[in-house]
């Protein structure tokens, strides 16, 4: 069954062009959005439990073979990353049939909303760089949509700065892919992993690496060049920004922690490390940004920038233990975070704001929620038993191993300035009391609030499955990591030698 | 023919780099653009700059006559310059719909989003 794994491209793909023949039925096109991600949902796991069992999968399109041809890979990484992508997926699906406003879903949220789940399905499973940068702008071009619709004056601002810094991103990428075909005539990333070391031209491939750094390093909001990130994921609805804080960023760390374990490992002692120096920079901005915003989401923005520090420390430290880490982290984020944002949302319904100021009192009238929005929190600080702590725990451990004492200090710290920030939001919009003159609720929000609420218990179930049953995906990412680290099987899958 | 090529991609860049650190809305428009020209020219130079013969097959042949031109740098540019092309049309009109509603075209005064 080859054909697996072109499925997570194909459904999102159909389910995009049949939201669009059915333009002008909206309540046809809710049905087919959610139907498409469940079927992804399926697709996903059937393809983790296939690359489990079956080792590293390939397919060439168009059967022709591979340094040719395009590849689609799927290492136990990749189709990890594609299964909490779907996952996502469908519960931010769930919140929109909820949430979205009906001027959006009839101007193309749905349609929009596939696509984008098919560049990024697409980016995870690509095994050809330039091929990657095409997923990369699919995914690109359908989240400046997303991100811009509806046209209020906040959002097309904080469109603007998201749409111009990642169209920069982009150029560097393309001069780098260019580079690199320039110097091995191949973009195969298999092949890369081959022909590079045969090069011996060392320097010159750092030279490409940097700009590959900095590339990925803006998708993926690292220090110092995130500052994109926080002006514009608090300007769309909360289920977009919730899809984008959970996934976009995170296609720029895998596309990091992609290349820098396959293609560029020639001179570790100075890429590996430059990267390490940048994670321990981009926890201690991120999390003191945060300190200074009393905005909802904008709060949970700074806190995506010191997350990604984690995910790549453990690219940085670059062994087993270390990536593996890296691995867990990225899929407890991607799960907490969108949770984080989901439950900003509720409580904009309840409260009517973002802003901590105008809310308050939350608890009181919705102890429910108060407990969802805590799950994710602690979880996301990293406080045992939930899933924040074990992979905070997998890479400071590995960073006391290989004696790499400052940034696992600055790790440690970090956490707790992040277990400050989350209770300064518990604080003030859901323990102090509600302030003079804030909007009552009305019985129609009320009602909807359901809605909202299952898609968030949902995520804060798995959160916590993943703390308590920690073992399942450690292992998972303990494998993923070896894959990662020692690519002959890659190698092996898409050369077929 | 490559010298003169990486002169030009560098005065690309340098423009394009230029104009975007302006705070003028068309600048950033014009400084977009001309990255993804440098980026593309950048391709085509580091694609290697060949008099050779086209890569067809004649009629009745299997293979082109050695020695042919590599076409992939041609075919990654034609793809990056449709996508260029569609991103920035959409720049484009993001940029005028906010001029439309702010009736500025200064970068600098968009500090709505930032605090």
């Amino acid at each position: 069954m080859k054909l697996l794994l072109v499925f997570p491209l194909l459904i999102p793909l159909s389910t995009a062009i049949l939201c669009m023949l059915t333009w002008y039925n909206r309540s046809l096109q809710r049905s087919l959005a959610l139907l498409g991600s469940g079927a992804l949902l399926v697709t996903a796991i059937r393809l983790l439990t296939r690359v489990t069992v079956h080792g590293i999968q390939a397919v060439q399109m168009g059967a022709w073979p591979a340094p040719q041809g395009i590849t689609l890979v799927a290492d136990l990484f990749s189709s990890v990353m594609v299964l909490v992508s779907a996952v996502i997926g469908f519960a931010v699906m769930l919140y929109s049939l909820a949430h979205m406003d009906s001027g959006r879903e009839s101007h193309g949220y749905y349609p929009l909303f596939n696509f984008l789940m098919m560049g990024v399905c697409g980016s995870f499973m690509t095994g050809d760089l330039f091929n990657m940068y095409v997923w990369f702008e699919v995914l690109l071009t359908s989240s400046f949509v997303l991100i811009a619709l509806g046209g209020e004056r906040a959002q097309v601002e904080g469109a603007i700065k998201y749409v111009t810094l990642n169209l920069i991103s982009s150029a560097l990428f393309l001069a780098g892919v260019g580079i690199l075909y320039g110097l091995a005539g191949t973009l195969n990333m298999a092949d890369l992993a081959v022909k590079i070391p045969q090069l011996g031209k060392t320097h010159l491939v750092t030279a490409c690496a940097l700009v590959f750094l900095v590339a990925f390093g803006i998708k993926a909001a690292v220090f110092p060049l995130f500052f994109w990130l926080p002006a514009s994921y608090h300007t769309p609805p909360v289920a977009v920004s919730a899809i984008f804080a959970g996934l976009l960023t995170k296609v720029g760390v895998y596309a990091l922690i992609r290349v820098f374990t396959l293609i560029f490992v020639g001179e570790t002692s100075f890429t590996h490390s430059l990267i390490l120096v940048v994670s321990a920079l981009t926890m201690v901005t991120g999390v003191l940004g945060a300190v200074a915003q009393n905005e909802f989401r904008r709060i949970l923005s700074f806190h995506i920038i010191s997350q990604i520090g984690y995910m790549i420390m453990g690219l940085g430290l670059y062994t087993v233990a270390g990536l593996a880490g890296s691995i867990f982290y990225i899929v407890h984020h991607i799960i907490v975070k969108t949770n984080l944002f989901l439950v900003s949302g509720a409580v904009e319904r309840c409260g009517g704001s973002f802003e901590l100021k105008k809310l308050g009192g939350i608890y009181l009238k919705f102890p429910l929620l108060a407990a969802l929005f805590l799950i994710p929190a602690l979880s996301l600080a990293g406080m045992p038993p939930l899933s924040g702590f074990f992979a905070k725990l997998s890479l400071i451990q590995e960073g006391l191993v290989l004696k790499e004492y400052l940034v696992s200090g600055v790790a440690l710290v970090v956490g707790f300035l992040t277990l400050f920030s989350m209770m300064k939001i518990w604080h003030e919009v859901f323990w102090k009391d509600a302030p003079v003159g804030a909007a009552p609720l009305t019985a129609r929000r009320q009602e909807s609030l359901a809605g909202l609420l299952f898609p968030v218990a949902l995520l804060a179930l798995l959160t916590v499955y993943l703390g308590v049953g920690a073992e399942g995906l450690f292992w998972l990412s303990q494998r993923a990591a070896q894959q990662l680290m020692h690519p002959s099987e890659y190698l092996a899958a898409v050369l077929k030698r | 023919m490559e010298g003169m090529l990486a002169v030009v991609v560098g005065v690309l860049y340098a423009a394009s780099f230029y104009l975007l650190l302006r705070p003028s809305m068309v600048k950033l428009i014009i400084g977009l653009g001309l990255l993804s020209h440098a980026a593309n020219l950048l391709l085509f130079t580091v694609g290697r700059v060949t008099r050779v013969n086209p890569p067809i097959a004649p009629v009745g042949a299997l293979a082109p006559v050695e020695p042919f031109a590599n076409p992939l740098p041609q075919a990654l540019i034609l793809t990056a310059i449709v996508i260029s092309f569609g991103v920035l049309a959409f720049a484009m009109v993001l940029l005028y719909r906010s001029y439309q509603m702010s009736g500025t075209d200064n970068l600098n005064e968009m500090r709505r989003t930032d605090s």
